[in-house]
């Protein structure tokens, strides 16, 4: 019975969107007053249902109702609790389901905390919101319904996908919705404003903390992928640049643009045009990212849900959304004009030269992605496109926004000298340089990689922290003040000594990495990179829904033994699928990662370890730049500031 | 238990990629062979290369790396080889030639394009003549009066 309340919820839910559509933005238009405040109450209305209609379809999960058909397909009784709930979302109906809950808590946040915003800006804001959550419910009604009954329930279900059944992955889709989607907020902020034919300081400050936020739950959801992918498949990868993956790395580069020109906007009024195209371009790749994973037209890792049909009904939203968006742009993109003046050398420029390479390298993500496609439509090749084309046409771009970071950030607004904001960073400059070296010089091999990655880490670092430091001026009392600088300062220093931080972990784990592979005898030490593992047993145990394989190694160091490891690999009966799970003996310096393999013919395992240098700081630096986030988004200007202007709304037309 | 072993049985594919058994005893042929073995795609997986696949396709792919490479082949008699048998596809990274120019021109092109654009708007920025304080419009006017009232 619930499960039919939830189904009519969400029935319930994608009527109230749609008078939400529709009747705010008349109102809008007309300026009746009670007409936009429709838009309000529907959107609470329909964020309460949803959630309703998403909890009945957890609860089918929890207490395993096999009658209904996407429990029976994605869910076992023996499952683990946590993989149980987890699993309401690790399936396509069910993510579509999450997916179009967080549509509508959006647009629930608006309203609740929009109370500042013109009214009509408001109601045009909140329209467009419930179109997007229109489009996403027809999708999920008319094609992908998780409320569906099977006519002969089984008595038992086919288990989630293994790989899925854990505790990284459980959460890694939640957060990369909440980004994707939360990019639905500067679309309509970006929309709203080209009906109302007004942007301004005010609107830059609006649309920055959900574009902020979107980012951070964003950032938080590619680390956790990418950690997962990093323990559980099993060679110690972190980012393969798989089709999925750079759908979700895509909306990240262009939502990091559109962070810092709308800073542009709120503080100089200029860049508007290029902000609201980015925020238009932003949210259209999240859906491109959808399409791709949803549509299967790309080969992927990712392939658990896919249907060509489905595909083609994302692609005519998509279409529907771009194209109107773009139309709008086009017609209105004229009417904004401009106010603030500076020289080549600024802030400004600094920030536009950060938008252009962030803008490009998503473009070259972009035609990566896309080429094999291309390829096979116009030039009848069939090829792929892999990690070493894009660690080579994507990198090069990070180099170089790496490199102007420090000084960017510490130039003045509207006229700079590029002399005068290096010269409290030349030290600092030398000192990168020198570790850089000291780099190059202890390395074996001849790999520029790991010494630059070590530069530009060292440089965005201390860069960064030199331009904190001289925020607090001169003379006596600067410790003072440097605790009582604004967060958004403090956010900015540590989300960029985050990416600092991650580029160093990336190069020292792609230049430094070692390997060893063999068959380990019992009892017989071998040596890896100056570590000495020992295979001590293998023992074969039953798990709740899998039969477990586990090595017993012992790692000692000089003699010392500092980590027990016990490697695993399992096999899920009933999905048919097998799954490693690596041991690892985290440390900041480096990982010692071991995989377990077969037994061999003639006696022992194959082993294989790895030891990865400076690996958790990949995701330490992840860390960082969420946390600058939320920092910065912790601000006080955005908590009262935002209110200040109260403008009489200014007729669009 | 029996039931258990059948299952182990059944399952008795190789659970990683690469094995002890597969390489070579020579370690500057072996590195070659890895390095071969991340080049190539593994062209019965979802986005894998040959040498982090466990299908059975890859594993017959490493060792006629390992064979050809031990049997004096370069790495480009490697590609070749594979690319002769499964068409570019099998290739990581798509070779520089043809239509593929576009590929890897397109980023550098793009960047060049935003550059000019990017440049063009800066001048146009700063050659702007400064600006008039902007006159308030009258509903501002309006509420900067009650404003100053208050």
């Amino acid at each position: 019975m619930i499960t039919e309340f939830g189904h009519f919820a969400l029935i319930l839910a994608f009527i109230v969107a749609i008078v939400q559509m529709i009747v705010p933005l008349i109102g809008a238009h007309k300026r009746w007053p009670a007409w936009m405040a429709v838009a309000e109450p529907a959107a609470s209305a329909q964020f309460f249902l949803t959630a309703f209609s998403f909890g009945a379809l957890m609860y089918a999960f929890i207490v395993s109702d096999f009658s209904l058909r996407l429990v029976t397909l994605n869910s076992h009784s023996a499952k683990p609790m946590l993989y149980k709930i987890s699993g309401t979302w690790g399936n396509h109906e069910g993510s579509m389901l999450l997916w179009v809950l967080i549509v509508t808590l959006f647009g629930a946040m608006a309203a609740w905390f929009g109370g500042n915003l013109p009214p009509t800006l408001r109601a045009r804001v909140l329209a467009v919101q419930s179109a997007i959550g229109v489009a996403f419910f027809a999708f999920i009604l008319f094609t992908s319904n998780p409320f569906l009954r099977l006519a002969v329930p089984p008595f038992d279900g086919q288990d989630l996908n293994p790989l899925l059944q854990d505790p990284g992955l459980a959460f890694h889709p939640p957060f990369l919705y909440l980004g994707y989607v939360g990019l639905s907020m500067a679309f309509s902020f970006a929309v709203g404003a080209l009906i109302e034919g007004r942007v301004d300081a005010a609107w830059g400050r609006w649309v920055r903390p959900w574009t902020l936020a979107a980012w951070v739950f964003l950032t938080i959801g590619i680390a956790l992928g990418s950690w997962w992918a990093y323990y559980e498949l099993g060679w110690g990868g972190f980012w393969f640049w798989d089709p999925v993956e750079n759908a979700s790395f895509m909306p990240w580069l262009l939502a990091a643009a559109l962070l810092h020109s709308a800073i542009v906007v709120e503080k100089r009024e200029a860049l508007k045009s290029w902000t609201i195209l980015l925020a238009i371009l932003a949210f259209g790749f999240s859906l491109i990212g959808t399409f791709i994973v949803r549509s299967g037209l790309l080969t992927s890792v990712h392939a658990f849900a896919n249907d060509p049909e489905r595909g083609v009904f994302i692609l005519m939203i998509m279409a529907f959304f771009m194209g109107g968006a773009l139309m709008l742009f086009a017609f209105r993109a004229g009417t904004m004009e401009a106010k603030g003046v500076f020289s080549v050398v600024s802030r400004e420029s600094a920030l536009v030269a950060n938008n252009l390479l962030l803008a490009v390298s998503c473009f070259v993500v972009f035609v990566g992605t896309m080429w094999p496609l291309v390829a096979e439509m116009f030039f009848d090749r069939k090829l792929s496109v892999g990690p070493p084309f894009f660690n080579m046409a994507f990198s090069p771009f990070m180099l170089v926004l790496g490199l102007i970071l420090p000084i960017g950030s510490a130039m003045p607004w509207k006229r700079a000298r590029i002399l005068r904001a290096m010269q409290p960073l030349r030290y600092v400059f030398l000192l990168a340089l020198a570790i850089g070296g000291l780099a190059f010089a202890m390395q074996t091999g001849r790999s520029l990689l790991g010494p630059i990655g070590m530069f530009l880490a060292a440089w965005i670092v201390m860069g960064t922290i030199v331009d904190l430091a001289q925020r607090t001026g001169r003379g006596s009392g600067r410790l003072a003040r440097l605790t009582r600088l604004p967060r958004a300062d403090w956010g900015k220093m540590v989300a960029h000594s985050g990416l600092g931080i991650t580029m160093m972990g990336v190069s020292g784990l792609m230049a430094w990495q070692q390997e060893d592979i063999r068959v380990a005898q019992f009892d017989e030490p071998f040596e890896v990179a100056g570590y000495t593992l020992t295979l001590n047993d293998v023992v074969t145990s039953q798990g709740p829904n899998f039969i477990s394989t586990t090595g017993y190694i012992t790692l000692a160091e000089d003699g010392r033994q500092i980590a027990e490891l016990r490697p695993e690999k399992r096999i899920y009966p009933v999905a048919q699928m097998p799954t490693t799970e690596a041991a690892i003996d985290y440390d900041l310096a480096r990982d010692v990662y071991v995989v377990i393999g077969d037994e061999q013919v003639g006696g022992g395992w194959a082993v294989r370890t790895y030891i990865k240098p400076f690996t958790n700081w990949i995701w330490i630096g992840s860390g960082l730049m969420a946390l600058g986030g939320l920092l910065s988004l912790s601000d006080r200007r955005f908590r009262v500031a935002a209110g200040a202007r109260k403008a009489v709304p200014v007729p669009a037309e | 238990m029996i039931r258990l072993i059948l299952i182990l049985v059944m399952l008795a594919s190789p659970l990683w990629a690469l094995s002890p058994d597969e390489m070579l005893d020579d370690p500057g042929l072996e590195a070659r062979s890895r390095a071969l073995d991340h080049a190539l795609r593994c062209v019965v997986c979802q986005s894998e290369s040959v040498a982090s696949s466990n299908a059975n396709w890859a594993e017959d792919a490493r060792r006629t790396v390992r064979e050809l490479v031990a049997g004096g082949a370069t790495d480009d008699d490697v590609l070749d080889f594979f690319v002769a048998r499964y068409g570019e596809f099998v290739l990581m990274s798509p070779r520089v030639n043809g239509s593929n120019w576009l590929l890897w021109a397109a980023g550098p092109l793009m960047l060049l394009l935003a550059m000019g654009v990017g440049y063009g708007y800066l001048r146009g920025r700063s050659k702007t003549a400064a600006p008039q304080e902007e006159a308030l419009s009258d509903a501002e006017a309006a509420r900067l009066r009650e404003i100053l009232k208050e």
